[in-house]
């Protein structure tokens, strides 16, 4: 803004008062701001930076702590597969914490549809490609029930989901018997359920398919939540959903298909885990409720909905993963790995208070 | 809409009670049984055996577990309520043998006979009796085992120890410092995993005692050293994770897997060259023997006994496998299965 640009006129009687009085209209004060501010917009501007940089940096720390043995070609290919599970079921996650929401009962979900695959196809003789989308079916309907309790009961999705957790878990139990499906049994009779655990050697690393499912997988809801109008509505709803409703989105049904997306996304985490694990244990995936929310939280994901991403998940599920594989292979005691993890959790989202600063 | 969904609410609660809770007898000797989750397979057969001993015997079996491993506060509240339904009796494999001390100690003071299966409490004369498999020499069994099967080569031998959680609680550690007795291997402080010294020792991983765990150990100890030819795993499921990692890198035919349990899928492991040797469990053993001497006390007011030279009642175990050696007593897969739990 300049100054006040009207012809100058000789003042009228009353106007007099106001001789020597300052005639500019107001103006923006333009600092120039400081370099922190500058670091704090452009972090807010991309979310994943800091995931990113500090990825870059364990694996740096680990690489001259841990020696020879951790930057190889072959243990960083292995890493790449203990995250797998996690950041499929991160995707999960992301979605609905972008609402503002939480899902508790992901890993329930999971084990319950990868014991559905693995019963059907292995004990109940149906086909395994049937057995699969069995499997999907239940993980949509699981995602449903969510969906109902969190928008026609008003229920808040953290309590909803902890609900759904025991029940989903229990359903496991119960279908299960509690009972594991063996390895080479399902290699007999149903090897297409092991089908993401081929290897692909580069040179001393093994890709396996379970890794490129994985990025395939990231790279389709990066693509759906920030290039699809369903993906700019999962962030409105999730920034502020009065707003989004005067802007015609319809709230209610966008909840609805996150949680039911989210659901298929852990049935199709559950075909992994049988392809990881080799055998369907009732007993597997009880911690990936809480591992997929660390992911997402230290990927730069807000709890408070509406900013984050899909690769800050991945970027999140692969710290944890190095963090993990690095501090094991020097050799330090467990209780400090998980420490070590709960401090990454802390300082993440100190850095997601900081930065939602900027936009107040 | 409010109305309506408490409406709601409460009615599925009052059915999901009436449904689950069954009608009770009133005259029959309550007998509780607590577990430290009724996820494992292991407490789930216990439960199972209790169950149909206790339909035997005419008494009232009460089942209660933990969420998870560890989980102290379910079980005490468990033994609260039991002690308020007047039972006789209680069976609990302890998920925190000291903490869970004080609590049994009431459930004694109000009459009633608490027998730990499977988990001594700490210290062990904290319960009236203790009916358990004597895990060190489970391990000691399969430490032996694969000791004589590499003949030679156990001198060179690399070992990895897949153990089951940060706690280090005694049927983890007995189990591991019973297996490397068994190899001939210096303990260090033989209540600790983990503190030994001896260099064929490649080192000591978490599994939490399931597929998943055992996989990612087994692959964090080849990073540390690719040339281990010895396993030893905490439980059958760990033992079936670590395998898979072993196949992912061809190591399958060439590395030595021992562990401990005796599930049927663990049996079948055995028999599918998975795993080498197992130390067999009987869990059904343990909760029957339980429900019948809770069931002679409500009778006569008699405690059970121990097993001479131990301070508990030695349920028994069996060391399995397919490749017996010299002077050691073993039974083949194919009986196994015949005896096996899960």
């Amino acid at each position: 803004m300049s100054a006040n640009e009207t012809t100058p006129r000789a003042p009228a009687d009353f106007e007099k008062a106001a001789v020597g009085a300052q005639a500019t209209v107001a103006t923006f004060n333009e600092e120039t701001p400081s370099l922190l501010r500058r670091v704090q917009h452009l972090l807010h501007v991309h979310p994943t930076a800091i995931p990113a940089l500090v990825l870059v940096l364990s694996v740096a720390v680990f690489a001259m702590a841990g020696g020879q043995r951790f930057l190889t070609a072959f243990n960083l290919s292995v890493v790449l597969q203990q995250v797998t599970i996690i950041a499929v079921i991160g995707i999960a996650q992301t979605i609905v914490v972008l609402t503002a929401g939480i899902d508790l009962s992901v890993g329930a979900i999971a084990v319950l549809a990868s014991m559905v695959m693995g019963k059907l196809a292995v004990t109940a003789g149906v086909p395994t490609p049937l057995a699969i989308l069995i499997g999907m079916a239940v993980g949509a309907a699981c995602g449903a029930v969510n969906g109902i309790l969190v928008t026609r009961f008003r229920l808040p999705p953290f309590i909803v989901t902890l609900g759904t957790w025991y029940m989903v878990f229990a359903l496991n139990l119960w279908y299960s018997d509690s009972e594991t499906i063996r390895s080479q049994d399902i290699g007999e009779t149903a090897p297409l359920l092991q089908f993401f655990a081929t290897a692909i050697p580069i040179g001393d690393a093994r890709l396996t398919y379970g890794s490129i499912a994985m990025v395939i997988a990231i790279a389709l809801f990066w693509y759906l939540l920030s290039m699809t109008a369903w993906g700019r509505h999962v962030h409105a709803v999730g920034d502020d959903p009065e707003a989004a409703r005067l802007a015609g989105i319809r709230v209610e049904r966008v909840l609805m298909s996150v949680y039911i997306v989210a659901g298929i996304v852990c049935a199709f985490a559950a075909w992994m885990m049988i392809s990881r694990y080799g055998s369907a244990s009732p007993q597997s995936g009880q911690t990936s409720n809480l591992d997929s929310i660390t992911a997402v939280v230290i990927g730069g994901t807000s709890l408070f909905g509406g900013r984050g991403s899909i690769v800050g998940t991945l970027l999140g599920a692969l710290i944890v993963g190095v963090f993990r594989n690095g501090l094991a292979l020097s050799g330090v005691n467990v209780l400090w790995q998980d420490f070590a993890v709960g401090a990454l959790i802390i300082v993440a989202v100190a850095l997601d208070q900081w930065l939602r600063r900027v936009s107040q | 809409m409010r109305k309506f969904a408490s409406m709601l609410v409460a009615g599925t609660a009052a059915g999901l009670i009436a449904a689950l809770v069954p009608a009770a007898a009133a005259d029959k000797p309550i007998v509780g049984l607590v577990t430290k989750t009724n996820t494992n397979p292991f407490f789930v057969k216990m439960r199972e055996g209790a169950e149909a001993k206790a339909k035997e015997m005419g008494v009232e079996l009460r089942s209660f577990a933990g969420k998870v491993d560890g989980d102290n506060q379910g079980q005490v509240e468990a033994i609260e309520s039991l002690i308020s339904a007047g039972a006789k009796g209680i069976l609990i494999t302890p998920s925190d043998s000291r903490a869970i001390v004080p609590t049994v100690e009431k459930a004694r003071k109000a009459g009633l006979l608490v027998i730990a299966l499977d988990t001594p409490l700490e210290p062990a004369e904290a319960a009236d009796a203790t009916f358990a498999t004597d895990n060190f020499k489970a391990g000691e069994l399969i430490g032996q085992w694969a000791k004589a099967s590499l003949g030679d080569k156990a001198a060179a031998a690399k070992i990895a120890l897949l153990d089951l959680n940060k706690n280090q609680i005694s049927v983890d550690v007995l189990r591991d410092q019973g297996f490397l007795k068994g190899f001939g291997i210096d303990l260090g402080d033989p209540r600790k995993n983990g503190d030994e010294k001896d260099p064929r020792i490649v080192g000591n991983d978490v599994t939490q005692g399931s597929e998943e765990g055992g996989r990612r150990a087994m692959e964090n100890l080849l990073q540390r050293d690719p040339s281990i030819t010895v396993v030893y795993t905490i439980n059958e499921p760990a033992a079936a994770g670590a395998y898979e990692a072993l196949k992912a890198v061809g190591k399958e035919k060439s590395v030595l897997i021992v562990s401990v349990d005796g599930g049927c899928p663990g049996v079948k492991n055995v028999k599918g060259g998975v795993i080498g040797a197992t130390s067999m469990q009987f869990p059904l053993l343990m909760a029957s023997k339980g429900v019948e001497a809770v069931a002679e006390f409500a009778k006569t007011g008699k405690k059970p006994e121990k097993s001479p030279g131990l301070d508990f009642l030695n349920t028994g175990v069996e060391l399995v496998t397919d490749k017996p050696v010299a002077g050691q007593p073993s039974i083949t897969s194919a009986d196994a299965l015949k005896k096996c739990w899960g």
